[in-house]
C-alpha cells in the first residue's frame, strides 16, 4: 500500500530520469545527491591511499613502496581527504539538502550558482586526479615552501590548480548559505527558532567566504614562484618561507572548523532528536558556532611554533589557541546536559553522536597539548599530531557525517536502512578508529616522526596495532556502502517522520517533492519543541 | 528596495579625482620621502579604494548589512596582516644563541 503511494507521488527523485535532468538540475536536493556520490568516490580513493600507508608501516623497513612513492601516498591521501572530502562533506551534502528545508525555503538563494559549485568541485577534482595519474605529488598536503616552489619534481602546479578551483566551489556554497539564511527564512522563522544545524552551517559559510580566498591567493603565489621564479617564499630569491606558512594556515586552520562546525550542527540535531529534548542552552550553542568561526581565525600561528616564527608571536598564538577551546567545550557540555533526564534511544545515528562526543573531546583536549609552546616542541611533526587531528577530523567530522547520513537517509531516499547492520558497522568504526589512532598518540609521544616509511623496530607493535585497527575501520566503512545501496531498493518504506523529529524537513513527505513545501510553512514554535510534533513514532 | 543612482556629474567628479590621485601617485614616486613615501602611496591608494567603493560600488547608499559585510572583509584582512606582523616585527627581539 505505502509502496504504491511512494511510486505514484511525484518527488524530487522521480521528477525526470535522464542524465540531463541530473546534470542540469537546479534542485538543491539533486545537487546534494550529486555531491554525495562525488565525495563518496573521493573518500574511497583517499581511503585506498590510507590503506597503502598503513600496509607499508606494518614492518620497520621501508619495503613495500619506495620513499618517493610513500611521500606521494601521504600527500595524495591528505589532499583528497581534506580538500575533496572533508571540506565539502557535511555542508555540500546535508547542508545543501536540508538547510533550505529546515528554514522553510523551496531552494537555496542561488540555485544555478549551487550547480556551478558542484561543477567546480568536479573540475578541481579532475586536475587533482590528473596529477595523480601523471605521477603524483610529494610535497605533503601542506605544500610547504621552498620545497614545493623550487625542489619538488612532481605535479605541484596541477594539484594546486585543482585545489584552487575546488576552493571556489567551497566559497560559492558558503555564500549561498549565508544569503539563504538571511533572505529566505519562512514567516515566523526567526534567528533563534532556527535549528542549530542551520546556525552551524551559517557560521561555516562565513569562514568559507572569508578564508578560502587567502589559500587561493597563496597557491597563485606558489605558482608565480615555481614558474616565473619571483622571490616570495624562497630565501634564495629574497623571499621568506615562513610567510607561506602564515598565509597557508590563515586558511587551513579555520578550514578545520569548516570541517567540524557543520558536523557539530549534525550532532545538535541528533542529540536533541534521540533524547527528545530541546538542546540545553540553545543560544549558547548557537553563538558558540559564531565564536568558533571568529576565534578560529586568530590561532593559525600555533602551526608555526618550531618553524622559525618569533617566540613572541608564538606566545600570542598559544594564548589565543586556548580561547578557541571554550566554545567547543560549551557545545560538548551542553550536549551532555541535554542528555540528562532525556528519553534516550540508541538508534544508529545516536550511536554516531555518542562516538562524536567522546572522540571529539579527546581530539579537542589533545589540541590543547599541542597548543602549549613547550609540549609542542616535543611532539611537533610526530604521530601525536597525526592522532590529534584524526581524532578531530575522523572521530569528529566523519562520525557526524555518517550519523547524519543515517539520520536523514529515510528523508533523502524514502527508505529505511537496516538497523542491525548499521549498528554493527557503527561499532566496527568506533573500535577500529580507536585501535588505529590511539596507538599513534603513544608512538608520537615516544618520538615516531610523521611522513617516514621506515622506523626503529621498537615501534613495530604499536604500528601493527594501528594497521589492524585500520582494517577493522575499513570494514566499518565498506558495510554502509553495501547496506545503504541495498536499502535503496529493498529497505522498508519510511514515513515522513520516522524519528519523531521536530525540524521542518520532517514536515514534508519522504522523499520530498521538488519544491519541498506545497505551502510555505508559518513557524510558531521554538526549535526542538517536541510538544508540537505528532508522536506516532516507532523508536528503534 | 529602490536603488540610488548618482548624477553623471558625481561620477565624473569621482573619475577626475581618481585620475588626479593616480597622477599624484606617479609624481610622489619621483620625490624621495624616505620611509614616508610608502605611507603616502598607501594613503592615496586607500583614498582611491574608498572612492570606488562608496560611489562606483554604491556602498554609500547600501543597507547596513552590506556595510557590515564590507567592514568584516576589511577586518579579516587586518587580522591577517596584524597577526602576521607580530611574527615579522618581533623576530629580531631575541638574539641568536652563540652569536
Amino acid at each position: 500500500m505505502t509502496t504504491a503511494v511512494l511510486q505514484e507521488r511525484t518527488h524530487y527523485l522521480n521528477n525526470g530520469y535522464g542524465l540531463k535532468s541530473w546534470l542540469l538540475t537546479k534542485d538543491h536536493k539533486r545537487i546534494a545527491v550529486l555531491y554525495f556520490i562525488t565525495i563518496s568516490i573521493f573518500f574511497a580513493l583517499g581511503g585506498v591511499f590510507a590503506s597503502l600507508i598503513r600496509l607499508e608501516l606494518v614492518t620497520p623497513a621501508g619495503d613495500l613502496v619506495s620513499s618517493e612513492t610513500y611521500n606521494k601516498l601521504f600527500t595524495m591521501h591528505g589532499v583528497i581527504m581534506v580538500f575533496f572530502f572533508l571540506i565539502p562533506s557535511v555542508p555540500a551534502t546535508m547542508g545543501n539538502f536540508f538547510l533550505p528545508m529546515m528554514i522553510g525555503a523551496r531552494d537555496l538563494a542561488f540555485p544555478k550558482i549551487n550547480l556551478l559549485s558542484w561543477y567546480l568541485l568536479i573540475a578541481g577534482g579532475g586536475f587533482a586526479i590528473f596529477a595523480m595519474m601523471a605521477g603524483g605529488v610529494d610535497t605533503g598536503w601542506t605544500f610547504y615552501t621552498p620545497y614545493s616552489t623550487t625542489y619538488s619534481n612532481t605535479y605541484v602546479i596541477a594539484t594546486a590548480l585543482g585545489i584552487f578551483i575546488a576552493g571556489f566551489s567551497s566559497i560559492l556554497t558558503g555564500l549561498n548559505f549565508i544569503v539563504t539564511v538571511h533572505r529566505m527564512r519562512a514567516p515566523g522563522m526567526t534567528w533563534f527558532k532556527m535549528p542549530l544545524f542551520v546556525w552551524a552551517n551559517y557560521a561555516t559559510g562565513v569562514i568559507q567566504v572569508l578564508g578560502t580566498p587567502v589559500i587561493a591567493v597563496t597557491l597563485v603565489l606558489v605558482f608565480c614562484e615555481r614558474v616565473f621564479h619571483i622571490g616570495i617564499f624562497d630565501p634564495a630569491l629574497g623571499g621568506d618561507p615562513v610567510l607561506f606558512q602564515h598565509l597557508f594556515w590563515f586558511y587551513s586552520h579555520p578550514a578545520v572548523y569548516i570541517m567540524v562546525l557543520p558536523a557539530m550542527g549534525v550532532i545538535s540535531e541528533l542529540v536533541s532528536t534521540f533524547s527528545r529534548k530541546p538542546i540545553f542552552g540553545y543560544p549558547f550553542v548557537a553563538f558558540s558556532s559564531v565564536a568558533i568561526a571568529v576565534i578560529g581565525f586568530l590561532v593559525w600561528g600555533h602551526h608555526l611554533f618550531v618553524s622559525g616564527q618569533s617566540l613572541y608571536a608564538g606566545l600570542v598564538f598559544s594564548f589565543l589557541s586556548y580561547f578557541v577551546a571554550i566554545p567547543s567545550a560549551i557545545k560538548v557540555f551542553n550536549w551532555t546536559a541535554t542528555l540528562y533526564k532525556g528519553s534516550i534511544s540508541y538508534a544508529t545515528p545516536m550511536l554516531y553522536a555518542f562516538g562524536f562526543i567522546g572522540l571529539f573531546t579527546i581530539g579537542g583536549l589533545t589540541g590543547l597539548f599541542v597548543a602549549a609552546l613547550g609540549i609542542d616542541v616535543h611532539v611537533t611533526d610526530t604521530y601525536f599530531v597525526i592522532a590529534h587531528f584524526h581524532y578531530v577530523m575522523v572521530g569528529g567530522t566523519v562520525m557526524a557525517y555518517l550519523g547524519g547520513v543515517h539520520y536523514w537517509w529515510p528523508k533523502m531516499t524514502g527508505r529505511m536502512y537496516p538497523e542491525g547492520w548499521a549498528k554493527l558497522s557503527a561499532l566496527f568504526i568506533f573500535v577500529g578508529f580507536n585501535l588505529t589512532f590511539f596507538p599513534q598518540f603513544i608512538l608520537g609521544y615516544l618520538g615516531m616522526p610523521r611522513r617516514y616509511h621506515a622506523y626503529p623496530p621498537e615501534f613495530q607493535v604499536l604500528h601493527v596495532a594501528s594497521t589492524a585497527g585500520a582494517t577493522v575501520l575499513a570494514v566499518g566503512y565498506i558495510l554502509p556502502a553495501i547496506y545503504l545501496a541495498w536499502s535503496l531498493r529493498y529497505g522498508p518504506v519510511a514515513g515522513s517522520n520516522p524519528w519523531g523529529a521536530t525540524g521542518l524537513e520532517w514536515a514534508t513527505p519522504s522523499p520530498p517533492p521538488t519544491h519541498n513545501f506545497d505551502r510555505i510553512p508559518v513557524v510558531t514554535h521554538e526549535a526542538y519543541d517536541y510538544t508540537a510534533v505528532p508522536q506516532e513514532v516507532e523508536v528503534v | 528596495m529602490t536603488e540610488h543612482i548618482d548624477s553623471v556629474k558625481t561620477y565624473a567628479l569621482v573619475l577626475i579625482a581618481l585620475l588626479g590621485l593616480t597622477v599624484a601617485t606617479t609624481l610622489v614616486a619621483f620625490v624621495d620621502l624616505g620611509n614616508f613615501s610608502v605611507v603616502v602611496a598607501l594613503a592615496i591608494a586607500v583614498t582611491k579604494m574608498l572612492l570606488v567603493a562608496l560611489f562606483f560600488m554604491h556602498v554609500r547608499y547600501s543597507t547596513r548589512l552590506t556595510k557590515l559585510v564590507i567592514f568584516g572583509g576589511l577586518m579579516w584582512l587586518a587580522i591577517l596582516l596584524l597577526l602576521t606582523l607580530t611574527d615579522f616585527l618581533t623576530r629580531g627581539w631575541m638574539g641568536v644563541p652563540g652569536k
